[in-house]
């Protein structure tokens, strides 16, 4: 197996771990450095979040990712920014200053990793200066839980930082180590660890042909929990990130459609300027799909793979009715998204293929997108119920009505009856109280810890209820905008 | 900020200036340099760790370096919450590689009951299994990773028997933990009977999960002797400290207990960071070498108990104003399988089920129901809140039977002249005080056009509804077990003027240790600089109470002051008869660093390293311990009757919110708050108590849903599923303010207030608000029934059920 060869903050490091370590496990138990925390070794609470260098991005230069669930090995060729990093003798960084300054630290344990998260947003506001909007502060914080302060002097700590100076260390502007990817062996027995880090889809193809017991590994955000919560030995790792295909979005037609092939390796934050431009409904939602770590690491492919009825991407994908190429090292095949899924968790996806790519069409002028999640908390939570409205109004009449629901089945699901009540019908009570009814017939939800049978039932029902009234009462409020578009 | 470390950094400087300092040159001067006394006790210091949290290098348990061949535990828990144990076969587990030890019931060497007040604490399950998370084996290998896999192998054989799992039927059969109680004064009965009119209502109010973002975690090092040294996560070290020795069956003063710090505790590191300690302690013992134990986030959900979920119930006799004449309040507390603290804090949720308002002649009753599940414990308000939610829903209950504002008839309830005595017998002193208090941020916040902002909102928006509510509370300070209400200190000067000051607290991210520096340089003229504290260890300060009911400043600061003002007088003796033709002893202070004594011209100044190092050569002792004891406290159980609280603490809160009545989504868009208290020890410390008790306290009432299985099985046991507020819950607009210009009007420690508990439970005014817009959906006739946490599923199957009854 590979050395990995890094930087951190600004030092050659050479690490020789096993494939399944975690940046927070090389941290601190191989490298004994240890302000970074563990809070949850699920990337849902952020204390150990540390930052990437990511010079290739010319809009964000420093990505914060949760270290628990990001594989060490990813870190091959790149520098990663730890709290001990940001302060030489008497010079704080800057969030680190207004942290003290606004009392931002009580118990101090989730500190380091908010520390770090106001690194990022300080670094790249010195890049790109922008207006410090509610917004922006949610993005960057609301990954990092604090049980103490309640966030006021936090929120007061990322609007000060920028009144304090800062003398940059040497290693901010310090080079990427030698970046070539981890050496891929002639063969590797089955139970032998493997790390390998093709760099064309052609390679990675490839990989997954000649390792089949190996699992692909993306932005880690799902997978990784299998090693820290489930205790899955991940010993043969196919690491998809470097692949260049795979981290595309390129402008084409496909299927006499106008749209997008999006490579399946593009994070959420990679995806952002595009559904701004075109599907504001979808970056809406984005906002809200896990924190700013996740999704500066989870990617489109890795939602779609993983096939999980609660991902909030598929709904939306589905009833914009979106393709997914599969790839293996002999064909390439196209796939309509609806066609993928078929049971929990269970997909199209063949043991030698990967996905590559996605076509996501372009709304047709006349065209709404709405999306609408539902969940316990408004932020970097898990869905209850998402429900994905794509549809026309012609004259008064719904037209190509295309309805998708997360949490309401066994996969991500077409609501095809509600939508063929719809279909052709006046924007009337009526036809939406059909629709109730077939909705009603077609979903027979579960129980669990996001909600039960009956509020999924009710959720949905209302949901189209509210489709309703936003078309026949345009000018009442008739959702709260922070949660919905 | 400079700190002693960094000025002495350079050793030969230090004994330069202590050579100077000899001399009488007096080079502590250096302290007092930028002293203006601005950061002695009553001001904003900064928390005396937060220059080292912001750089990773505040060390918590899992931080400590530990020798290499140091062993990691991992726990078997029951997958089961009701069976007995038939059969367990953990050779797999022995012989998985990495393994050192394993230890199961049989392998304790003294007590295996671990409870902390009463018995009924297993540290291992012998046969009967009681709640899933209950531990079964400890395993302790080279690597945590190695410990948890191991644990895997383990085959255990259990009768699986039906859980219990519902509170209420339990009490009903009087499953509990321990005795109901009841508090009665007042022919109740009488009150019902003649009463213009009742209102009745139930109400569940759900548990809490901690969360400290550090979990539950502990490293035991074995001693030379037959003891060990226990670093723990800990709100406890003196009760940590009995609980190992006894397991051990060695005396207490074979075992230490140190605690630093810890990342956050609220209550969960009371009575359960303990177990942790014993089962590493055993371990440390038979292998001789350093034992970690760090509880990976879903064990630690699983294996600890939470905040008591309650079921509530009140019956109460009003007049025609809405004013309470009596009547009944039963509390039952589903305390898990054991009774820990439900005792004390079934007591308090009965103690607060008047939270502001005077019920009259009223029974409360409270139930310690027993359930298989883990034993509920102490957290951040102890009950309290649980209790004061029930007369907060009859308030909103009453307001739209009566067709009032709630606000006006929780203002016509509180605490007055001739209704001024709790139904425990103790009469509320500066009930005055929550008045001032509510009719300032009634003023403040602009209640009442807001109200009339709102209602005119919600009659043209069918959807969309705006809820506004002021909920005040009125928390009792002291611990009601009337023994823990002590402290000690222990104070060292060193011979360059530095001074070391230790205390039974414990820092959780409180600011108690900011505090407790504070309270010395005040006492002793000094720059806090001078001033370090140093970890919490129980044999530095024996015998110590728990770090806990919002006691820590009040008990230990008045034990530091203590301490302090006894070494000051003892060197006010000193200075007054050595110092040449002698000083006034009257009138004699410490000011700035100086001894100050006379006035004008006969002034004398000696600098405090002087005064010192002078004292030193003269063999005056320069070490102190202090104590306290809270006077006047005593309850009476029997009669249900006393003074439990040395005071009462208050505040209020106002908040307005959106709901989408069809989704159940809601936002809280602003929030004011003014909280008491008394004289503030440090302004920006009791602020972030207050928000941060707020939030947790809205959480709590909101987001934070503990979910279990049909069978018992926590199944919210990670931040995935249970959900504490993130950053987009802060409302966008959070006016905090303390009530300034009223001094504690007990002799209390410089007339401040105990602030960590109170401000949880202004909270509830987010609930009373999500009541609020909903009722408007019945232009306020109906008052919804909303049981907590409110989540958008509860909220919109609330607005489905009250549009129902207003049809």
């Amino acid at each position: 197996m590979a050395t990995i060869e890094f930087l951190l903050n600004g030092t050659p490091k050479q690490c020789h771990v096993p494939p399944d370590t975690s940046i927070l496990t090389l941290l601190r138990d191989h490298l004994g450095i240890t302000g970074t925390k563990e809070g949850c070794a699920s990337g849902d609470c952020g204390a150990c979040t540390v930052a990437i260098n990511n010079p290739s991005d010319t809009q964000n230069r420093f990505l914060s990712v949760n270290a628990c669930i990001t594989p060490a090995h990813q870190l091959h060729g790149q520098h990663v920014i730890t709290v001990e990093g940001l302060a030489t003798e008497g010079n704080f960084h800057p969030a680190q200053r207004a942290m003290i300054e606004c009392h931002g630290s009580q118990c101090g344990f989730c500190t380091p990793g908010i520390v770090m998260s106001l690194f990022t947003l300080h670094a790249n506001q010195q890049q790109r200066p922008s207006p410090l909007t509610p917004e922006t502060l949610e993005a960057t914080l609301g990954g990092n839980l604090c049980r103490c302060t309640g966030y006021r002097p936090i929120r007061d700590a990322a609007l000060s930082m920028q009144d304090f100076s800062w003398e940059a260390p040497q290693w901010f502007d310090a080079s990427q180590p030698a970046s070539h990817p981890l050496h891929v062996p002639e063969s590797t027995a089955k139970s032998e660890p493997l790390f390998v880090q093709p760099t064309t889809l052609a390679e990675l193809a490839d990989a997954r042909y000649r390792y089949p017991d190996a699992r692909l590994v993306a932005g880690a955000t799902d997978l990784w929990l299998e090693s820290t919560q489930r205790l899955t030995a991940l010993t043969q790792l196919i690491d998809t990130t470097r692949v260049a295909e795979l981290r595309q979005i390129e402008e084409a037609t496909f299927q006499a459609q106008p749209g997008w092939w999006v490579g399946a390796g593009v994070t959420y934050s990679q995806l952002e300027p595009l559904l701004n431009s075109h599907f504001p409904a979808f970056a809406h939602l984005l906002h809200r799909l896990g924190s700013q770590q996740v999704r500066n690491r989870g990617t489109l492919g890795g939602n779609i793979a993983n096939a999980s009825p609660i991902g909030d991407t598929p709904p939306v994908l589905l009833a914009l009715n979106a393709w997914v190429e599969l790839t293996s090292h002999v064909n390439t095949r196209q796939l309509l998204l609806s066609d993928f899924f078929i049971d929990y968790k269970k997909t199209a996806l063949a043991a030698d293929e990967v996905i590559s790519r996605i076509f996501i069409p372009q709304l047709a002028e006349t065209a709404t997108l709405r999306v609408w999640k539902l969940s316990k908390r408004r932020e970097d939570d898990i869905t209850a119920v998402l429900g994905a409205f794509c549809y026309r109004v012609n004259q008064g009449v719904m037209e190509d009505v295309r309805i998708a629901f997360g949490g309401m089945a066994a996969t991500p699901k077409r609501a095809s009856q509600t939508e063929a009540a719809l279909e052709g019908q006046p924007v009337s009570k009526a036809s939406f109280q059909a629709a109730q009814q077939a909705l009603a017939e077609e979903f027979q939800p579960m129980s669990d810890v996001r909600g039960s049978q009956y509020y999924r039932e009710q959720a949905a029902l209302n949901l189209l209820e509210r489709l309703y009234l936003s078309l026949s009462s345009p000018n009442q409020e008739v959702m709260l905008h922070a949660y919905a578009h | 900020m400079r700190t002693l470390t960094k000025l002495d950094g350079d050793s030969s400087r230090a004994r330069r200036e202590l050579h100077n300092h000899i001399q009488g040159s007096g080079p502590l001067a250096r302290h007092t340099v930028d002293s203006h006394g601005q950061r002695q006790a009553g001001t904003a210091s900064f928390h005396e760790s937060a220059e080292k949290h912001v750089t990773g290098k505040a060390a918590y348990i899992d931080d400590l370096k530990a020798p290499a061949d140091a062993l990691h535990v991992a726990l078997g828990l029951s997958p089961v919450a009701h069976g007995t144990l038939t059969a367990l076969d953990l050779e797999a587990v022995k012989q998985a590689s990495g393994v050192v030890d394993v230890i199961t019931f049989h392998d304790v060497p003294g007590h295996t009951d671990i409870g902390p007040v009463f018995p009924g604490d297993p540290i291992f399950v012998d046969q009967e299994i009681s709640y899933a998370g209950q531990c079964i084996f400890a395993v302790a290998a080279t690597s945590l990773q190695a410990a948890r896999r191991a644990v895997t192998l383990a085959r255990l054989s259990i009768d699986e028997q039906p859980a219990s799992l519902d509170p209420v039927a339990a009490a009903e059969r009087n499953d509990v933990v321990r005795p109901t109680h009841v508090q009665e004064r007042g022919d109740w009965q009488a009150e019902l009977r003649q009463a213009e009119q009742t209102v009745e209502g139930e109400l569940f109010i759900g548990g809490q999960e901690h969360f400290y973002l550090e979990g539950q975690a502990c490293l035991v090092l074995p001693t030379e002797d037959e003891g060990v040294i226990v670093h723990t996560s800990n709100q406890h070290p003196s009760e940590t400290q009995k609980l190992v020795a006894e397991v051990l069956g060695i005396p207490f003063h074979a075992v230490t207990v140190e605690v630093r710090r810890m990342g956050g505790g609220f209550g969960g590191k009371e009575t359960q960071a303990s177990p942790w300690a014993c089962m590493a302690a055993i371990i440390a013992r038979r292998t001789g070498k350093a034992t970690r134990i760090r509880l990976p986030r879903s064990d630690d959900m699983r294996a600890t108990g939470k905040r008591h979920p309650f079921h509530n119930r009140y019956r109460l006799a009003i007049d025609s104003q809405g004013i309470i004449q009596g009547g009944e309040i039963t509390v039952i507390g589903d305390c898990g399988y054991s009774p820990d603290l439900s005792d004390a804090i079934v007591d308090r949720a009965m103690f607060h089920a008047d939270n502001a308002y005077s019920i009259g002649n009223a029974r409360v009753t409270g139930h310690r129901a027993k359930t298989h599940t883990a034993s509920n414990t102490a957290f951040r308000g102890f009950g309290g809140p649980q209790g004061m939610m029930i007369i907060e829903a009859a308030m909103d209950d009453i307001a739209r039977k009566v067709g009032e504002d709630p606000l006006t008839i929780r203002k016509r309830n509180f605490y007055r002249d001739g209704r001024d005595v709790t139904h425990y017998g103790q009469s509320v002193d500066q009930k005055q005080l929550l008045h001032t208090l509510v009719d300032t941020l009634e003023t403040n916040s602009d209640y009442w056009a807001r109200r009339a902002a709102i209602k005119a909102f919600n009659s043209n928006s069918p959807i969309i509804k705006k809820g506004l509510a002021l909920t005040p509370v009125k928390f009792g300070i002291s611990f009601t077990a009337q023994h823990l209400n002590q402290a000690g200190a222990l104070l060292h000067v060193y011979t360059d003027g530095s001074i070391v000051i230790n205390h039974g607290g414990t820092e959780m991210g409180q600011g108690l240790h900011t505090k407790i520096c504070q309270v010395v340089a005040r006492e002793l003229g000094l720059d806090l600089d001078s001033v370090r504290i140093s970890a919490t260890r129980t044999d530095k300060v024996p015998n110590t109470s728990p770090t806990a009911a919002s006691s820590g400043a009040d008990l230990n600061g008045m034990a530091a002051r203590d301490a302090a003002s006894k070494l000051r007088e003892r060197l006010f003796d000193f200075a007054a008869i050595h110092f040449e033709g002698g000083l006034d002893r009257e009138g004699m202070r410490l000011e700035d660093g100086m001894l100050i004594a006379g006035i004008n011209e006969s002034e004398r100044r000696i600098p405090w390293g002087e005064l010192v190092q002078t004292a030193y050569l003269n063999r005056i002792s320069l070490s102190e311990k202090g104590f306290y004891a809270t006077p006047l406290i005593h309850y009476n159980r029997a009669t249900g009757q006393g003074r439990p609280f040395y005071y009462y603490a208050f505040g209020a809160a106002v908040a307005e919110v959106s709901v989408d009545t069809l989704s159940g989504e809601y936002l809280v868009n602003r929030v004011d708050v003014l909280h008491d208290v008394g004289n503030s020890l440090n302004p920006a410390i009791d602020i972030g108590q207050v928000e941060g008790g707020f939030i947790q306290g809205m959480g709590w009432l909101t987001s934070e849903e503990l979910k279990w299985s049909d069978k018992g099985v926590l199944v919210s046991d990670g931040p995935a599923t249970y959900k504490i507020p993130t950053f987009g819950d802060l409302p966008a607009i959070f006016n905090v303010e303390l009530l300034e210009g009223h001094p504690n009007s007990m002799a209390s420690l410089y007339r401040s207030k105990a602030v960590g508990e109170p401000p949880f439970m202004l909270g509830i005014c987010v609930w009373s608000a999500l009541r609020d817009a909903l009722s408007s959906l019945t232009d306020y006739q109906q008052s919804p029934h909303l049981d907590t946490p409110a989540t958008p599923e509860r909220v919109m199957l609330a607005a489905n059920a009250i549009r129902e009854k207003a049809l």
